[in-house]
């Protein structure tokens, strides 16, 4: 497992992730607003380009981390600085280096107070949220998952709408308290398995029963309060509403997916036996978060809460597709957690630019947005119809996959959650006819210029995405493919005989 | 007690710090009144020299005084954690006393002689010289407590002191002459030895355990012996505060480990229970009881007592990571408290006091670098990487799982997510209110370099903690 493989020479995983940082380090010097704004720009699309030659030069074809680095660090503690991605990190580095510019773009001009500090906010989080998925040293995952906490505590208490600091510190306090949990957790491994923090080496071991339930259910608290699975939700409508449209993109697109690409990394291959004592329940919850987040959604008057509700409702689609255990399933979570970053980053996105001119994000106050300003009506029922998963776009794969996995495993979970499916059509379309449909009723609407170069190129970006993996997932399958094979190998813990079959 | 020559070579720190005590007092007498800074400027002299002279006898293990008193890594690596606590407190003093209009040389004087009793505490391997230690320590604190003497809390909150701290050395005295009857000796060795031939059974041990834990415990605040600190805390010159949050009680706990560790260390049996369940209600109390603080100065009281409580779980955990874990986090303890004192410090100018928690609404809008340097040390206090105070915390939790107190460790996480609750709202306050008056900071260069040190501390050690704890690591006794 522990093959060194970086074919581009460079240690190009630490620059992705660090490459953030030395703008904010350089940021601090700078006085000048709209120097900051460049700044950041240029730092968020140098780490995006450096990330496209990491997917472009990815290997396919094995399971084996690639690009890593391996340091030593703590040695009293044997930790090391041990980065490395495979078939599925590979993904969420790409979308978080992609989204970082992005949500530069997003608050060009909706952050006027304090911009620099904002933007040393974002690239901080961008190096964090980047090193969580490269991260092969549990010390050092730890390490980049709580240092998260401070510049997103920032951006919703600072930035953020009217309640800005109880959502702050219910996000603070509520992660603060699922990740000690996965601490404990990672130092009972660390005893148990042979005194390292090595990831990779603590994965190829097995731990007796007792010892995976519990540590199981550490890092599983863990994660789906950072998912967040029903019932740890509550603090994400909170959060999503008051936090500024980037805080919001980086919350959907980023933040949520570590938590499930968490549980896909630690507890399920680690701990098979446990992670299937536990399918049950987690299935149901599931269930239950698909349908009352639709509920909820439904019911919602303010449109960014909508929305953030319609996130407990997709994320419960990803932790279905994980927990049914077969290759549908899983890959079918992974491709529903790469598209409800790219769509519900991009349905923030829009609410944040509707908000910027109408200063409003009530319902109520919307309608006629089509005659108003078509180019923005344009990309948000194509988002909108991504969100809804209509065939061609890529929520569809996503969701199709996952129910195709789900009914393998259990026709009626299947059945209950294509409720939430439904549900999904019901409030996204009642929400777009209130929205985008009929007549103008806000004078501020009337008066709204449709958007310009720079919201174009974000939305741009994101609606790539949207049409590229609706109508050809396969490469998006196709890197992920033998990572996923290999995780349910090892959930299998058969490893071994299919190595030798084959 | 002959007069030998190994005997001063390595008691040259301490003989270093009360000669250069002395000497000030002298000095003192000569100076105007509106030159006392060159006294502190002279005692932080003092404090270098003897830093040096420490680092030069480092490295060897050498019992002088007749089995008294140790030269060994361990009261090397505290004695670093005093010099850097007091060099630290006298740099923030030397602009705020001005401030205050108590500029008089015996304040660094006091503080140095705190500095020596606290250097005689570390090195002490016989309950007797601990004593002495111990008191010179506490004697000279009781008198900078009640420095500010035009104010009344301030002489309100050393009359306390003074009288609980008499009350709970008699304590300590007891627990002490107990343990000298039972095993005939004061000599922490010696104990552990009479105690692991003799077993545990005697009754009078209990008692003599309890007696001792009550006394030590008093000095660490932990509940319930607690009840003076948000007083003290609060009552005495802020400088004070800093420096008696951190010196003395990392000196305490340099005391509690050789004490419960080597000499009690064969009973353990009988306190490690005790010891845990006044570790649990010191961590509960301190964090609970900080929620409802609106005085700076009595949160961060409440606040090391929580974190007193941290500490304690390490002497728990026992063995070397314990050991290691507590040194470890009384260094990380005093760059991070030091600091947040020294921004308190900063906010001390004219009739502005910078003591209630609410004054420090929207310090970011004004203030940018002390909003920032405050967010620092709060979120390391919280135990939030990459600061050092996750570090500390971090070693603590590895060395209870490892010792198989899982249950503990996971007691400790949930006191400390409440904890965080505490410091994140100063964070809260200073960057997201808006502000309720203009803030004027009393800057000055001392307490700059004073605050910069502290961050710096606060950084490296989260980054690149290797160094200090293998610093930590080979720094135990009987290693």
């Amino acid at each position: 497992m522990d093959a060194v493989h970086n074919c581009t020479g460079y240690p190009i995983l630490s620059l992705v992730t660090f490459v953030p940082l030395i703008g904010a380090a350089i940021l601090l010097f700078v006085k000048n607003a709209t120097a900051a704004r460049w700044i950041a720009l240029i730092f968020t699309v140098v780490d995006f380009l450096i990330a496209i030659p990491l997917v472009l030069n990815f290997d396919r074809t094995t399971y084996q981390m690639q690009f890593v680095e391996h340091y030593l660090w703590i040695p009293s503690w044997n930790i090391t600085y041990h980065l490395g991605i495979d078939g599925i990190s590979v993904l969420f580095v790409f979308l978080a280096a992609l989204l970082g510019w992005i949500c530069v773009l997003a608050s060009w001009k909706a952050i006027d107070k304090k911009v620099k500090e904002f933007m040393i906010a974002i690239l901080v989080m961008q190096t964090a949220m980047i090193g969580v998925f490269c991260a092969l040293d549990f010390f050092l995952f730890y390490l980049f998952w709580e240092a998260m906490l401070i510049p997103m505590y920032l951006i919703i208490g600072v930035w953020g709408g009217k309640d800005r600091i109880y959502a702050a510190i219910k996000f603070f306090l509520y992660t603060l308290a699922g990740s000690i949990f996965m601490l404990i957790g990672i130092i009972v491994l660390y005893f148990t398995g042979g005194q390292t923090f090595d990831i990779m080496a603590l994965m190829s071991q097995k731990y007796a029963m007792n010892i995976q339930i519990w540590v199981f259910l550490a890092f599983f608290i863990a994660f789906a309060i950072k998912v967040p699975m029903f019932p740890f939700h509550t603090w994400l409508p909170d959060a999503h509403v008051q936090a500024p449209t980037a805080g919001s993109i980086i919350l959907a697109g980023v933040l949520l997916k570590m938590g499930t690409y968490g549980m896909l990394r630690f507890p399920m291959p680690m701990f098979p036996d446990a992670s299937k004592y536990f399918a049950t329940p987690i299935l149901i919850l599931s269930v239950v978060g698909i349908v009352y987040g639709g509920f909820l959604a439904l019911a919602q008057t303010d449109i960014k809460k909508l929305v953030a509700y319609s996130s407990v409702s997709h994320m419960g689609f990803v932790t279905l597709g994980l927990f049914v255990y077969n290759t549908m399933g899983i890959e079918g979570g992974i491709m529903q957690m790469f598209n409800h970053g790219i769509s519900t980053s991009a349905l923030f996105l829009c609410i944040g630019v509707i908000y910027e001119r109408t200063h409003t994000r009530e319902l109520s106050d919307y309608g006629g947005l089509s005659k108003a300003v078509p180019i923005y009506t344009f990309f948000f029922t194509i988002f909108m119809l991504s969100s809804l998963a209509i065939p061609g776009t890529n929520g569809f794969i996503g969701e199709i996959m996952v129910l195709a996995g789900t009914f393998r495993y259990n026709s009626i979970i299947a059945a209950i959650s294509i409720i939430g499916a439904v549900m999904g059509a019901v409030y996204l379309l009642s929400m777009y006819r209130k929205f985008a449909i009929g007549e103008i009723t806000n004078h501020h609407i009337k008066e709204a210029h449709d958007i310009g170069g720079r919201e174009i190129i974000a939305m741009v970006g994101l609606a790539i995405f949207v049409f590229w993996i609706g109508l050809n997932s396969k490469p998006f399958l196709d890197i992920m493919h033998v990572s996923v094979g290999h995780l349910l190998d090892q959930m299998n813990a058969v490893s071994s005989n299919i190595a030798a079959i084959k | 007690m002959k007069f030998e020559m190994i005997n001063i070579i390595f008691s040259m720190p301490e003989i270093i710090v009360l000669a250069g005590a002395s000497l000030l007092i002298l000095l003192d007498l000569l100076l105007d009144k509106n030159q006392k800074s060159v006294i502190g400027y002279l005692s932080l002299l003092v404090v270098i020299v003897a830093g040096i002279s420490t680092w030069l006898i480092a490295g060897n293990s050498v019992s002088i005084f007749d089995r008294m008193f140790v030269v060994d890594s361990y009261a090397t690596f505290f004695k670093m954690v005093f010099y850097l606590s007091t060099f630290l407190a006298i740099l923030m003093s030397i602009n705020y006393i001005k401030i205050e209009q108590v500029e008089h040389g015996e304040y660094y004087i006091l503080m140095l002689f705190a500095l020596s009793g606290m250097m005689i505490m570390a090195s002490s391997t016989d309950l007797l010289s601990i004593y002495v230690g111990l008191e010179l320590m506490a004697l000279s604190i009781y008198i900078l407590t009640g420095f500010l003497q035009h104010r009344r809390r301030s002489n309100e909150a050393a009359m306390k002191y003074v009288i609980l701290g008499a009350f709970s050395s008699g304590i300590l005295l007891y627990g002490i002459s107990l343990l000298y009857g039972i095993t005939g000796t004061t000599q922490l060795a010696d104990i552990a030895a009479v105690l692991a031939k003799n077993g545990t059974s005697d009754t009078g041990l209990v008692l003599a355990l309890i007696f001792l834990i009550g006394g030590f415990g008093f000095k660490v605040a932990a509940v319930p012996f607690h009840m003076w600190a948000p007083d003290v805390y609060e009552g005495a010159p802020t400088s004070i505060t800093a420096f008696m949050s951190v010196g003395p009680k990392a000196a305490s706990f340099a005391v509690i480990l050789r004490v419960f560790l080597e000499a009690l260390g064969p009973v353990s049996a009988n306190w490690v229970y005790i010891v845990s369940g006044l570790a649990i209600l010191t961590m509960a109390t301190g964090s609970l009881l900080a929620l409802s603080q609106t005085n700076i100065k009595r949160m961060l009281a409440y606040s090391s007592i929580a974190h007193a409580g941290y500490a304690m779980l390490g002497l728990v955990a026992g063995g070397p990571d314990g050991i290691a874990s507590v040194m470890l986090y009384m260094l990380i303890y005093t760059f991070m408290n030091m600091g947040i004192f020294g921004v308190i410090i900063m906010l001390r100018k004219g009739d502005f006091k910078g003591e209630a928690i609410e004054d420090y609404s929207g310090l970011s809008k004004s203030n940018k670098l002390a909003a920032f340097l405050m967010l620092i040390f709060l979120f390391s206090l919280a135990g939030i990487p990459p600061t050092a105070g996750f570090v500390g915390k971090f070693y603590i939790f590895m060395a209870l799982i490892k010792s198989g107190f899982v249950p503990l460790a996971v007691i400790a996480v949930m006191f400390s997510a409440v904890s965080a609750y505490f410091y994140i709202r100063i964070v809260m306050l200073v960057y997201m209110k808006e502000p309720v008056r203009e803030f004027d900071l009393a800057r000055s260069l001392p307490n700059s370099l004073a605050l910069a040190i502290a961050v710096i501390g606060t950084i490296v050690i989260g980054i690149l903690p290797a160094w200090f704890l293998e610093m930590a690591k080979t720094a135990i006794f009987h290693s």
